[in-house]
């Protein structure tokens, strides 16, 4: 078994608001190891991004905080971290790529100088040397005859290349884990196949581990090794992919399954889950799904499921289970 | 037969957008009396027909060429100490180019550190320096500027520094709005993901995104730095004569506005073109640079 890289223990983020406090991530707990791919899937707004951005310490301050938990990456505790130790590891060892490619890379510049600049903060390497890791992490993202891409500005560029751009940039020091928020999300079909093949196969050469933010359950079958099924704050199911897909035991996750379009099925309508997410800043007593849930009891709305081991590597937190 | 006609009318009003720059009133004519003052203000010595500020007692109060009584030995007319209004508008154009130069370097480099710096650090520190930019644009800068004047006494320097003291205010307003706007932005994020520094965030991912609204703002002042270097000089705080300043000129026919107009009329004019033109450019930049009408 490979090293394990990333370890989060009960992480809670909060955001300070006017309205009061509000707990985005409540007790997220999970890992991932060197070379694999952790998918981390959910509806919008259940603290996918929130749980991204808290590892890499970017919250919106001041409102946002990290408030209770550990981030321990490669033996270090990232919360403890001082800012200027923090930054550091930001582009080096942790990167991120963010999902819409048409906002993420600055207008004004040319590609080639937003790719140096990360190689420039964190290798040290004497100028005539920055140009060659610049093209080879070009390269990496199989952007064609990258000699010829580095002057080229942002918009002379397709949302395809330009994720790829994203993605060269995030590369480009050789991070031990990346962390990608719906990086396919803003691509059409082709492109996102294209996309998430390259990704494996950058996983193969470099051996990075990765946390794939995403709502799509059918991208998890074809990137990620294991799944952590979140919902309003929470993880709800944990389960290698294989085992999610062939045998999930947690009623959202059951749901979330049902409603990806399929081919070989002729149903007359597309599966989907009645109901909204619950508003994180009131939300129920008991379980947080149970209001949506078909299977829910009198238990799930008055108290909290804990979370049920069924094998080493599969969790559920339903009272169902337990 | 109506599509036909349709067709010739959008062929039309093609051909008129693609106006060449060149042809667009808005840009040429700002373009040429600044191109003007800019040449006078070098070129002062060799294109002024008198010493502006030798005074000729037999000359004192001839009217302009085309006036009862004037001849084109002096276009313009002559002051009440003899001296030749066409030669210190002339010279005129160098204290108001450079004042306004100086000004304007000065208030945008403050304005745009303290827009830039409010903006993207936030919190406490934002809020103070939005308040003394309110404080700062809600001071009348003509008493302030009165003011140095008597500290200091008045002087070219003085003048400068009296403008720039709040001239800074609007560009730290419209920079921080502008901030506030970019911090937000995914390339920022993604800056911050590399592990850059917030000062070379602020300087290199900022700032470059906020020169198109600092040149609109910047051309736009031009007009109003001048103005308010003329109400100095006229109110006496500015510029110290002999020294020709626009502002000092108009003050100096006051008294004798009825019999001797041409004294406050020209510099008076140059004033408004000036100014004028300044407007008019910085409306025909800010046209060009708003990505939402370049992108038609």
């Amino acid at each position: 078994m490979s090293e394990l890289l990333l370890k989060v223990e009960d992480l809670q983020t909060a955001f300070f608001t006017r309205q009061g406090v509000i707990k985005a991530v409540d007790g997220v707990s999970f890992h991932v190891r060197d070379g694999e791919t952790v998918g981390i899937v959910g509806e919008s707004g259940c603290g996918k991004t929130v749980t991204g951005l808290s590892i890499l310490r970017l919250l919106p301050e001041p409102a946002g905080r990290i408030i209770g938990g550990k981030i321990i990456f490669q033996g270090v505790n990232l919360v403890e971290l001082s800012k200027n130790h923090m930054r550091a590891y930001r582009g080096k060892m942790i990167s991120m790529i963010l999902q819409d490619p048409m906002t993420s890379l600055n207008p004004v510049f040319p590609i080639g100088d937003q790719i140096a600049e990360s190689v420039r903060l964190h290798q040290g390497l004497p100028d005539d040397m920055i140009q060659p890791e610049v093209i080879s992490a070009l390269r990496l993202l199989k952007i064609p005859a990258p000699e010829m891409r580095l002057n080229d500005y942002p918009f002379q560029l397709s949302g395809g290349m330009r994720q790829r751009v994203v993605g060269a940039i995030a590369m480009s020091c050789h991070p031990r884990l990346l962390i990608a928020d719906e990086p396919t999300t803003a691509l059409d079909a082709t492109i996102q196949a294209q996309y998430i093949a390259l990704f494996k196969d950058i996983q193969q050469k470099t051996n990075v581990g990765i946390i794939f933010i995403t709502h799509d359950f059918g991208v998890v079958a074809k990137m990620c090794h294991r799944v952590c099924v979140m919902y309003a704050g929470k993880i709800v199911e944990t389960a290698p992919t294989s085992v999610i897909f062939k045998a999930p035991r947690h009623p959202y996750t059951v749901a979330l399954i049902n409603s990806v379009p399929r081919l070989d099925r002729k149903d007359e309508r597309l599966y989907s889950i009645e109901g909204q997410p619950p508003s994180m800043a009131n939300l129920p007593p008991g379980c947080r799904f149970c209001p949506r849930c078909s299977a829910a009891q009198d238990i799930c709305r008055k108290q909290q499921p804990p979370e049920v081991k069924i094998s080493d590597d599969h969790s559920v937190s339903c009272w169902r289970i337990s | 037969m109506a599509a036909i006609r349709d067709f010739t009318i959008d062929n039309k009003s093609l051909r008129k957008k693609s106006r060449p720059v060149i042809l667009q009133p808005n840009f040429i004519i700002p373009v040429v009396i600044l191109t003007l003052l800019v040449i006078c203000a070098i070129f002062a010595p060799l294109l002024a027909p008198y010493n502006p500020t030798v005074n000729s007692l037999k000359d004192r109060l001839l009217p302009p060429f085309f006036a009862h009584g004037g001849s084109t030995a002096h276009f313009l007319g002559t002051d009440g100490f003899g001296r030749d209004i066409l030669s210190r508008v002339i010279y005129g154009a160098r204290i108001s180019l450079s004042v306004s130069m100086l000004v304007i370097l000065i208030t945008a480099s403050i304005g745009t550190i303290v827009g830039i710096f409010s903006g993207y650090i936030g919190g406490r520190w934002d809020s103070f320096l939005m308040r003394v930019t309110d404080v700062s644009l809600a001071f009348p800068a003509i008493l302030i500027a009165l003011l140095m004047a008597v500290i200091l006494g008045p002087s070219f320097w003085t003048v400068v520094i009296a403008i720039s003291l709040l001239g800074w205010a609007p560009y730290a307003r419209l920079i921080r709005g502008e901030t506030l706007r970019l911090r937000q932005a995914d390339f920022v994020t993604q800056a911050r993901i590399i592990g850059t520094s917030p000062l070379r965030i602020m300087g290199v991912h900022i700032f470059p995104n906020v020169v198109n609204p600092l040149i609109v703002l910047a051309t736009m002042q031009v007009g109003l730095v001048i103005l308010t270097e003329a109400a100095l000089s006229y109110l006496g705080a500015g510029i110290p004569p002999p020294t020709a300043s626009w502002g000092q000129m108009v003050s100096d026919g006051r008294n004798v506005i009825d019999t001797a107009w041409w004294i406050s009329f020209f510099p008076g004019i140059a004033i408004g073109l000036v100014v004028l033109s300044g407007n008019f450019l910085g409306d025909w930049i800010r046209d060009k640079l708003d990505p939402r009408l370049r992108q038609l």
